[in-house]
């Protein structure tokens, strides 16, 4: 028996010595970058050393009995069974303990509840699996997608910090400006949690939600979607980087400018090698999840589109799949979410990838066709 | 057939019948008990095996051995199998055993619906699991299976799903109902209320608790069979329904739920300490008060699963208090056991051993419940690993533990041989410390921020994944040897005496080891419990 | 065995009425939403007059629309922000437009946010609950018109007004080829 014990115990020591565990941040909630995120991991250190000195004694209090009272010769058990006066001290003693915590804890939560002005608004729209953000006072807006590559989600380069904590285009909020959060979600539920600002708010399908934040600092937050919303949960970070007003400034109407460009590049003459080049990084961010690296989907959920009939010939049926999505299929509508340029590319790509182009008549797709599918004459 | 049905009638009077016919058309509350126990140990390994592949994929960052989308299947299905096929199933085979004996009753009030709540069971989780096989694989939901992600967007295997969930209810309310029957007209002549066993006490709480709530879920799981099939939309935003109203209904029967799952683990742990003690439990009539007030509160806290959902504060403020209270009763508990072993004469057998662990451990869970219920702190706690850790906390050395607790107590009363005790304290400890190797870390990364139900994660969880998983191998392994134990005491045993522990207290006691296949025909007299 | 069976029935009516509570549920948990405006889904009661003495302030109102999945038609407020004084008249246009080749039926929930100010946001004319059907590249223009309470409480200075817009085509072709 004894020795059972030793070996288990030496074992699992041999296992973890060699590992290493030294930031404070890998055990503990962080302060954040807000004064509410601030002041909820104050109220959370506060509740947490309530509990562990409770803990500490009870678990004392139940070792000193355990020893104390261990079975010896001649020693007759107590026979009390009750204590009025005793069960009621401690009764009210746990009252006053959790009067102690609420006092704090609706301050908190009157704090988090601030409904005065956002001087930026910016709609944030959980989508399987990717976050969407416009800024309502600008009217322009982007998709954020996870950016980790898909060698490195299998093992096959190094994964380093960020390791699926990163995105192509992260969400940029300028510094000392109150900003508004107003969340809400495409299809099923999703969760925006940035643990810095301490927002955590479900974003639901026809319903808006608010957060609010205030950054004084520059930094960048990242954080992750926390409720379950189906196969690709686990991937769809958040990155929001805070900058200088000024900077922000510029990154509205850079945005603003590529809105225009946008329009300017649809009506532009392309090159087939240009739309498969824009078209393969399309497909490696939107479609590889389903439809596969090599093309082969994962029946019978996730069509193959190699030798599809739907993707070597006819590109009319093609281009309204991407545009309305397949009702009662996995497959959603691509309208909103990508560019005239990128469903174009995207579509022209398929039709060239993978041997396609041989198979079937190995047209090409220009951004006007889109153009012209979403003005009905097609 | 004929033959057949008359000779079980025979066997009625004298004895079980051979073969699998017995165990098929039994209505004897101890055969009853024994399957569902065997019952709840198979499923125990197969949702135990569900945790080793979540861990084996959790191990290191990087896609291990499972898709997401397996992996999503795993979690739903291993969250389901523990809290419907083990833990509910397990307390209800004790029931069976224990609550007939410990009253001085026979059998159980309704003995043909007891076989018919024990036969469904099988049915339903062969259901669930058939689903892996079928087209678009198994729920992948979540075992809080929340709409829309449960019905637009859940695979075909739903409905399935629903019907299982149907059946796993009807079995709970079956056999609820035959508890609270049995406990209200078959007590021995002289048993009040007041002088039941702890253990029956918690059981009536809990059965009319399963009565209040299991019909509440069946009636969730019809909503979505409807949204789903007939056009209603109950949770459909676009037909004027609401999603979170889902939520809002399931965890008026999900909060409820917890507590079923731990209201019969207060009553085992208090028979054992009092036992090991040599002393009466301390606070009799505080326990039952403490256990019905749990009962009551877990009523009108079920909000406290959605801070996040945006309620108005007023809603936040209401769930965090109510939710605060709680911490009373079970405080009081908690207080009681360590009152009930202060000078007492203690012993440290296997049951012994887990019962203190579950006392200590489930204060560590009931306490990180204290954090989570601060709502403003629950927005950074919310969904992740620290809520994963805080429900392991109180349902694995929380009710698991006293479910072992109670098995090695009642063991060499089951079948008259006593377990191995070097066996049994091994156990123990690997059980003691692979468990806290599991869950306390988990703690760590979930502050930290890791988000729960994720199939891979960043890089600065990984040192304590790595822990968590290594921590759980270990102690799914440390389940097999109590498997053998059984299979050993129950083979080659010692023989055990009637009184088995020195200084019981409780009919079961006064009859062999084991207990011939009816006990008490004639009622059993308060007095005999004085000695 | 005669009590047992009354125990026994007691219970199982128990758990039937527990089963239609289940389905009660619904019903009190609207009759809860319009009392708190839990889920931000109930306008206030039909507004008429309100205390004069109540000072009027301005409020941020802020429009949101949105396309639930696999909705391709555009809809859009004419203007994502304004500026009110609680108790005076306000109109905002939406615009829908079927930008598919196909006729459809759509749907556009409100929502507002906080909801514990959903209570004092009246609308006086607007499209929800009602389907929109526009036939193949047809669009239209249908105005919101509402008054904020001026009884509005302090601490909230800015209002978000969200539709998302579902496509119910169909689900309302159901309903007509029922009837």
């Amino acid at each position: 028996m004894k020795i059972n014990l030793k070996s288990i115990l030496t074992i699992i020591l041999g296992i973890f010595a060699p590992l290493s565990f030294s930031a404070w941040s890998d055990i503990n909630m962080e302060p954040g970058a807000t004064q509410l995120s601030q002041e909820i991991f104050g109220l959370h250190m506060f509740v947490f050393y309530v509990c562990l000195v409770i803990g500490v004694i009870v678990l004392a209090a139940m070792a000193f009995i355990l020893f104390q009272y261990r079975r010896k010769e001649g020693v007759k058990p107590a026979e009390f069974d009750d204590s009025k006066t005793l069960e009621l001290t401690w009764t009210i003693l746990f009252a006053l303990i959790l009067i102690g915590l609420s006092i704090p804890a609706t301050k908190v939560m009157i704090k988090a509840y601030d409904d005065t002005e956002g001087e930026i608004n910016i709609l944030i729209t959980g989508h399987q699996w990717k976050w969407q953000y416009e800024y309502i006072e600008d009217e322009v807006g982007f998709f954020s997608n996870l950016s980790t590559s898909l060698d490195k989600r299998n093992n096959l380069a190094p994964k380093d910090e960020n390791y699926l904590l990163e995105v192509d285009e992260p969400l940029i909020i300028p510094v000392n400006t109150r900003i508004r959060f107003l969340i809400t979600a495409n299809d099923v539920i999703h969760s925006w949690w940035v643990p810095d600002f301490a927002i955590k708010q479900d974003a639901i399908p026809g319903f808006v939600n608010t957060g609010w934040t205030y950054v004084s600092e520059p930094g960048v937050f990242r954080g992750q979607c926390t409720e379950l919303c189906g196969q690709y949960h686990g991937y769809m970070p958040i990155v929001v980087k805070a900058v200088s007003p000024e900077e922000y400034a510029s990154f509205i109407i850079g945005k603003k400018e590529a809105k225009i460009q946008q329009a300017l590049l649809t009506e532009k003459l392309w090159e087939k090698s240009e739309l498969v080049t824009i078209g393969e990084d399309i497909y490696q961010k939107n479609c590889v999840a389903c439809h596969q690296v090599s093309g082969a989907g994962l029946p019978p959920i996730f069509p193959a589109l190699v030798g599809s009939d739907i993707v070597l010939n006819g590109k009319e049926r093609q281009i309204e799949i991407l545009m309305e999505g397949v009702q009662g299929a996995a497959m959603a509508s691509y309208a909103e979410q990508l560019t005239e340029v990128e469903i174009a590319a995207v579509i022209t790509y398929t039709r060239q990838a993978w041997g396609n182009d041989e198979a079937g008549d190995g047209r090409i797709v220009l951004p006007k066709e889109i153009l012209d599918y979403k003005n009905n004459k097609l | 057939m004929s033959a057949v049905i008359e000779s079980n009638h025979d066997d009625h009077h004298h004895g079980p019948a051979k073969g699998f016919s017995r165990w098929l058309y039994t209505t004897n509350h101890k055969d009853i008990g024994s399957m569902y126990l065997w019952f709840s140990l198979i499923m125990l390994f197969i949702g135990g095996a569900m945790a080793m592949v979540i861990r084996a994929e959790l191990f290191e960052p990087g896609s291990q051995i499972v898709s997401p989308e397996f992996y999503n299947q795993m979690v739903t299905n291993h969250g389901l199998i523990m809290v419907f096929g083990v833990i509910m199933p397990a307390f209800v085979g004790f029931a069976n055993w224990m609550i007939p004996m410990q009253i001085g009753a026979p059998d159980m009030a309704l003995p043909r619906l007891n076989n018919l709540s024990f036969w469904i069971l099988p049915a339903a989780f062969g259901i669930l699991l058939s689903t892996f096989f079928m087209e678009g694989g198994a729920p992948n939901f979540g075992w809080t299976f929340y709409a829309p992600l449960s019905t637009e967007y859940a695979p075909p295997t739903v409905t399935f799903f629903i019907f299982s969930v149907h059946i796993m209810g009807a079995s709970s309310i079956m056999g609820s109902i035959n508890i609270i029957t049995t406990i209200l007209n078959m007590r021995a002549p002289g048993m009040t209320l007041m002088k039941m066993p702890l253990f029956v006490w918690s059981w009536f709480i809990t059965a009319y608790l399963l009565i209040a709530v299991m019909p509440v879920l069946a009636g969730a799981v019809t909503m979505m069979l409807m949204d789903i099939h007939f056009g209603t939309s109950f949770f459909k935003a676009a037909g004027g329904g609401d999603p979170v109203l889902f939520q809002h209904i399931f965890w008026f029967f999900g909060h409820p739920e917890v507590y079923i799952m731990i209201l019969p683990a207060f009553g085992i742990v208090s028979h054992i300490i009092e036992t090991f003690s040599r002393k009466p439990i301390f606070g009799y009539s505080s326990m039952v008060y403490a256990i019905a007030s749990i009962a009551l509160l877990s009523f009108v806290v079920w909000a406290h699963h959605m801070f996040t959902v945006g309620m108005p504060i007023a809603g936040e403020l209401f769930f965090m208090y109510s939710t605060m209270l709680i911490a009373i009763p079970t405080g009081v508990k908690v207080f009681n056991w360590l009152s009930t072993m202060f000078k007492g004469s203690l012993t440290f057998e296997t049951p012994m051993l887990f019962s203190i662990a579950f006392v200590a451990l489930f204060t560590i869970g009931g306490l990180s419940g204290i954090m989570l219920a601060i709502a403003p702190a629950d927005f950074q706690y919310h969904d992740t690993y620290f809520v994963v850790a805080h429900f392991h906390y109180v349902l694995v050395p929380g009710a698991l533990f006293s479910l072992l607790a109670g098995a090695y107590y009642w063991l060499p009363k089951w079948t008259g041989h006593m377990y191995d005790e070097t066996l049994g304290k091994t156990h123990f400890w690997m059980s003691f410390i692979s468990v806290n190797l599991t869950f306390f870390p988990m703690h760590f990364v979930g502050l930290a921020g890791m988000p729960r139900r994720i199939p891979d994660y960043s890089m600065q969880f990984a040192d304590w994944n790595m822990m968590v998983s290594v921590g759980a191998f270990l102690f799914g392994l440390s389940q097999l040897l109590f498997l053998f134990i059984v299979i050993k005491c129950v083979l080659n045993g010692k023989k055990a005496t009637a009184e088995v522990w020195e200084g019981a207290k409780g009919f079961e006691w006064t009859v062999d080891s084991p207990p011939p296949y009816h006990t008490f025909s004639s009622p059993p007299s308060m007095e005999t419990l004085k000695a | 065995m005669n009590s047992t069976k009354r125990s026994a029935s007691k219970l199982v009516l128990m758990t039937c009425g527990m089963f239609c509570f289940g389905f009660a549920l619904v019903p009190i948990y609207d009759v809860f939403c319009d009392i708190t405006g839990l889920n931000g889904k109930i306008s206030g009661p039909t507004f008429t007059s309100y205390d004069q003495a109540i000072e009027i302030r301005e409020v941020q109102i802020t429009f949101v629309t949105s396309n639930n999945n696999k909705m391709p038609w555009s809809f859009k407020s004419a203007s994502p922000q304004m500026r009110v004084k609680t108790g005076e008249d306000y109109l905002m246009n939406f615009t829908f437009k079927n930008t598919t080749d196909k006729p459809m039926i759509a749907q556009a929930i409100p929502s507002v946010s906080p909801g514990r100010g959903a209570r004092y946001f009246h609308k006086t004319e607007c499209f929800c609950f009602e389907q929109q059907f526009l036939k193949a590249g047809e669009s239209i223009t249908v105005p919101v018109k509402f008054i904020i309470d001026p009884e509005l409480p302090k601490n909230i200075a800015s209002l978000a007004l969200g539709y998302t817009l579902f496509d119910v085509t169909e689900e309302f072709a159901n309903l007509q080829a029922l009837n």
